[in-house]
């Protein structure tokens, strides 16, 4: 199969936030960037898919300024066989934008299968992927946590709140990956160095208007102190009467 | 003066907690805009139309009843369609709906479908005039992000929870809104697994209980439902590494790649607090923690923590709760 992968660069989870000087952004100074954890189990995804059925081409896709490169030969060197490099000086907030100039690279490019992670950390909006899809005119599954090709078909599970579904679909299609799918392998050496060697193509994005803007990023509330009541069964008593006084919820 | 669209969620014959709180977001916007309707859409099979009376409880003007066998099994794209094409048609300032499972599929389909600019998962609608302005947690809640929307329509889904269903009694009047079929391929649903019955959904649930690797063995996840079921309404919850390890289904999952839930009451029963289940809960109201290691990252945000061995304490505090409401 002929699958594309987009992905994110986003700055590690794990991170202490700060704001940058502009009010209108993070400080990005000390932050570790890679691979958005949900695109990471969609290069995952794509690259097993292929595995199991013996062949295909993987292609990975990523939209933003020059540092994106780096979140692509990653993808390559877990094995993907080659990236495009869609330019823009940053990534816009508008959701819609983005999947404009994804699915004008993608429209022609004979992909049976395009996998997208279902948000991405920072924007944490869950937007591009279905919107890119809507765009192609073809079938979208949102937030597969389980997914299988099977005679030209695709099989996925979706997770609601309180049930499943398990759904069909035609290919070509566009599938957004949820936790589930699959864990990331790490890049062995020899990827990494074949990676160096693999095409990547860079071009400009075509973005066209920006509708939806970052006015200002802030850091939530710290929530006060937390505070040990009691050890074992005997601190039992101080709580259900904590939770009746003060935190009135029983 | 402009009319809002709501998409009001159901599911089988039942409307969902989110539906009303996307029409009272609604009701607010409508207001602030100047005192448009509200107009809502409610699909789904036949007869599903006999709900349209609780959403004129919550504000709606009217109410949109498009009815199809098709909307049992969630047809998305005839769905999307279906809003769409009315947004298009009706010259609506924004098309407003929870950001649920359903309504994250629908919403970027809306969009995409209206060219409209989307803002997902809004917790506030601060302001609205030539551009509306919203706040929606970025970064697995860790920066509030402000968004700035122009254009109109926009597309806008709420947080679940984050707004309060507030009645605002309207008789809503209702309107036959005909379904437009999907045009292209589609998915098709070939099965529905119901979850455990008679638990509210985490993104529903005021109350939450959840369980880490502290429980020790899969079994031992019994005493977090037993503790749920003292409490009453509450939901069952568990970290990454449970849900890894196949003590509960993924769908359980609490934390930055899985559920993200603000109760009134969180209590972590187990749970050392990775950065990745934080992120998930620490939106929560009250967090209770329990712990044997007190130097676990839980403590510094729980509000009330006790430190011991959860074999012990769960089923004491099952105990207790259970005689604290016993009047309930």
């Amino acid at each position: 199969m002929k699958i594309a992968v987009c992905i994110k660069r986003t700055p590690d989870s794990e991170s202490r936030f700060k704001i940058a000087a502009s009010g209108a952004a993070i400080d990005e100074a000390g932050l570790k960037f890679d691979i958005d954890d949900f695109a990471s189990y969609a290069v995952e995804a794509a690259l097993q898919l292929n595995e199991k059925a013996g062949g295909g081409e993987s292609v990975v896709i990523a939209l933003g300024p020059d540092n994106v490169q780096e979140a692509l030969r990653k993808a390559m060197s877990m094995g993907v066989d080659r990236a495009v490099h869609l330019k823009v000086d940053a990534v816009p907030a508008d959701g819609i934008a983005v999947a404009k100039a994804l699915a004008a690279e993608l429209k022609d490019g004979g992909y049976d299968l395009v996998l997208f992670g279902k948000h991405a950390f920072d924007s944490s909006a869950g937007v591009v992927g279905t919107a890119v899809a809507e765009l192609l005119g073809v079938p979208c599954v949102t937030a597969a946590s389980q997914l299988s090709v099977d005679g030209g078909k695709g099989i996925a599970r979706r997770e609601l709140e309180g049930a499943a579904e398990m759904v069909s679909f035609p290919l070509p299609a566009v599938v957004t990956i949820d936790e589930g799918v699959a864990r990331p392998r790490y890049p062995s050496l020899k990827g990494i160095m074949a990676a160096k060697k693999k095409p990547l193509e860079s071009k400009p994005a075509q973005l066209g208007a920006i509708r939806v803007t970052l006015q200002k990023a802030e850091l939530p509330p710290e929530r006060p102190a937390g505070r040990i009541i009691g050890e074992g069964v005997a601190a039992v008593p101080e709580l259900v009467r904590l939770l009746q006084t003060e935190a009135k919820v029983i | 003066m402009a009319n809002i669209l709501v998409f009001a969620e159901s599911r089988g014959s039942d409307l969902r907690k989110v539906a009303f709180e996307a029409v009272t977001a609604a009701r607010a916007l409508a207001d602030a805009t100047g005192g448009g309707e509200v107009h809502a859409v409610l699909a789904g099979p036949a007869g599903i139309g006999a709900r349209a009376g609780d959403l004129g409880k919550f504000g709606a003007d009217a109410v949109l009843v498009a009815e199809s066998s098709d909307f049992e099994k969630f047809a998305r794209e005839s769905l999307a369609a279906t809003i769409a094409e009315k947004a298009k048609s009706g010259g609506y300032r924004a098309v407003i709906l929870g950001f649920s499972a359903q309504g994250r599929d629908l919403g970027p389909r809306i969009a995409a479908r209206l060219d409209a600019p989307i803002a997902s998962d809004v917790t506030e609608i601060v302001s609205s005039g030539d551009t509306i302005t919203v706040k929606h947690p970025g970064y697995a809640n860790k920066v509030m992000l402000t968004l700035v929307l122009s254009g109109s329509p926009v597309v806008i889904s709420v947080r679940p929870s984050a707004f309060t269903a507030k009645e605002n009694a309207k008789t809503a009047r209702s309107e036959t809104l005909a379904p437009v079929a999907a045009s292209g391929a589609t998915i098709t649903v070939t099965s529905v697994e119901e979850g455990a019955r008679g638990r509210p959904d985490l993104g529903d649930a005021s109350i939450i209980i959840s369980g880490g690797r502290g429980l020790k063995a899969a079994e031992n996840f019994k005493l977090v439902e037993e503790l749920a079921d003292a409490f009453g309404h509450a939901a069952v919850g568990a970290t990454r590494a449970v849900t890894d390890d196949g003590w509960r289904p993924h769908s359980d999952q609490i934390g930055q790649t899985g559920r993200q839930v603000s109760p009134q009451l969180y209590v972590a029963v187990g749970i050392s607090g990775a950065i990745q289940h934080l992120a998930g809960m620490r939106t929560s109201k009250t967090i209770v923690a329990i712990n044997k290691d007190k130097e676990a990252p839980i403590f510094k945000i729980a509000d009330y923590g006790i430190v011991g061995d959860v074999l012990d304490v769960v089923p004491a505090l099952t105990a207790a709760i259970k005689e604290a409401r016993k009047d309930h």
